[in-house]
């Protein structure tokens, strides 16, 4: 196994995994993975099918629990809490699931402004923040039309919509580019991008597309010119300070193989860790 | 079954007995087991699927991941919604029947429809209602339950909706033959004490 030195010791990171275990009939899955995601940083898990990437998310979410180890999200431990107090505490999380997950009996509009009236928010509210996201993934013309009538590319920027319409700390993408072309592909990392550096998001991103984590590392959204430009800290520590932090986490056979940035996972001679590089 | 009891009636010479019987057996049983058995092949098989579909499109934990506790939001209507109105249509099928019944007694065996109603409304009592509108609140909660059940534990991707689906209207039908035993049981032993 290869493992690199975390990049940051802060001591409240947004998520910690520690020890954590989970598995099926079939066998364990996950075997004692521990990570942490520090603040406004964007962990990309990368792996292959089936080594655990979504399964992470949902533990980190607490839609599924461990069998072992625990999960500290915000400083709370979801893989202990009850239902009920999950229910509330995962308002605090945007999850954008790998087909969407949108509810194919309701309008985009619904959609997206189903979190805020299930929270009680005044009608005359909800329009004006259910536009204004809609304007962030470029959809606003979109409101009242049906999932079914929207492309993959489409459903995929509502599902992001929905996630951040109460501007959560923290999202959770499971494979947000998979089985799109890559311009749309493209198109939906610029949105990441742009939670990222606008809204400041801390982000756990499963992928299989390596080329998605290297994009979120070397470039950056711009909200002074409104434009993806690329990640450069200019040589100096204000520069450095505006780059959100990216870094990688390899799972294989149920445990972490990798964890490190952009350079290490470039730079590395291992023979597996090369075949994501291909 | 106007034309089946109403056959061995005449033999007696007592057809006019047609009009009780029917509506004797309409409210107490037909009525409240067929229209069960009716909806359970429409709604418990629809609820199944439906939230079996949410399930394996991850609308379901979409749901959670959002703070909505899914049971308050898919189970609860469902139920609540057939529980008020398996009686409403037990009323409407107990009243067809009879209407039904009323039409054969007076083309077949040429009662009056007056005589066929009064026998009828003088045959039932109260324990008779009792227990026929008592028993959709239990096929109601049976069948409700159950679609969800299954719905909502639904395993291996739209194969699994579609066996679900199977499951949820057999499981169902079932039950509620067996509740009806033990409810039309119950019913009787309450009329005899209470009546």
């Amino acid at each position: 196994m290869t493992s690199a030195v975390t990049s940051s010791t802060d001591s409240n990171p947004a998520i910690k995994f520690e020890g954590v275990r989970i598995g099926f009939e079939e066998g364990d899955i996950l075997r004692g993975v521990s990570f942490e995601v520090q603040e406004r940083e964007t962990l990309v898990l990368l792996g292959e099918t089936g080594t655990g990437k979504t399964l992470s998310l949902k533990i980190a979410a607490g839609l599924l629990r461990p069998s072992e180890g625990s999960v500290q999200v915000l400083g709370r431990d979801v893989s202990s809490m009850e239902e009920w107090d999950l229910l509330a505490f995962r308002r605090q999380m945007g999850f954008v699931f790998q087909e969407g997950a949108l509810f194919d009996s309701m309008t985009v509009g619904d959609n997206v402004a189903y979190r805020l009236v299930e929270d009680g928010v005044k009608d005359e509210e909800i329009e004006p923040r259910v536009l204004e996201v809609l304007r962030f993934v470029e959809l606003e013309q979109t409101v009242d039309l049906f999932p079914s009538e929207l492309s993959g590319g489409m459903r995929r920027r509502v599902s992001i919509a929905r996630a951040l319409i109460n501007q959560p700390p923290i999202v959770l993408y499971d494979s947000p580019t998979a089985g799109l072309d890559p311009v749309t592909s493209q198109t939906i990392i610029t949105l990441i991008l742009r939670l990222r550096d606008v809204y400041g998001v801390t982000a756990l991103l499963a992928t299989q597309r390596l080329q998605d984590g290297f994009a979120l590392a070397n470039f950056r959204f711009d909200p002074a010119t409104k434009r993806v430009v690329h990640n450069v800290s200019n040589g100096n520590a204000a520069g450095a300070a505006k780059m959100a932090a990216t870094r990688f986490l390899v799972l294989r056979e149920g445990g972490v193989y990798f964890k490190g940035g952009q350079e290490e996972l470039v730079g590395t001679k291992d023979e597996y860790l090369k075949r994501f590089l291909v | 079954m106007v034309l089946q009891t109403g056959s061995q009636f005449t033999r007696f010479g007592q057809s006019s007995l047609t009009g009780d019987v029917v509506a004797i057996a309409l409210v107490r049983e037909l009525g409240p087991s067929l229209t069960g058995l009716l909806v359970t092949g429409r709604c418990a098989t629809g609820i199944a699927s439906e939230l079996g579909s949410m399930l394996v499109t991850e609308q379901v934990d979409a749901m959670r991941a959002m703070g909505t506790d899914p049971i308050r939001k898919l189970v609860a209507p469902r139920a609540i919604a057939t529980l008020l109105t398996l009686p409403l249509l037990t009323a409407m099928t107990d009243f067809m029947g009879l209407l039904g019944g009323c039409v054969a007694s007076v083309f077949s065996l040429r009662l009056s429809a007056i005589e066929f109603w009064r026998r009828a409304i003088d045959a039932l009592d109260f324990a008779d209602l009792m227990q026929g509108f008592t028993k959709p609140f239990f096929f109601a909660f049976i069948l409700a339950t159950i679609g969800c059940y299954k719905g909502l534990t639904v395993r291996g991707g739209t194969q699994g909706v579609g066996r679900a689906t199977t499951q949820a209207a057999v499981l169902s039908s079932v039950m509620i033959i067996v509740a009806d035993a033990f409810l039309t049981k119950l019913a009787l032993f309450l009329a005899d004490k209470l009546f």
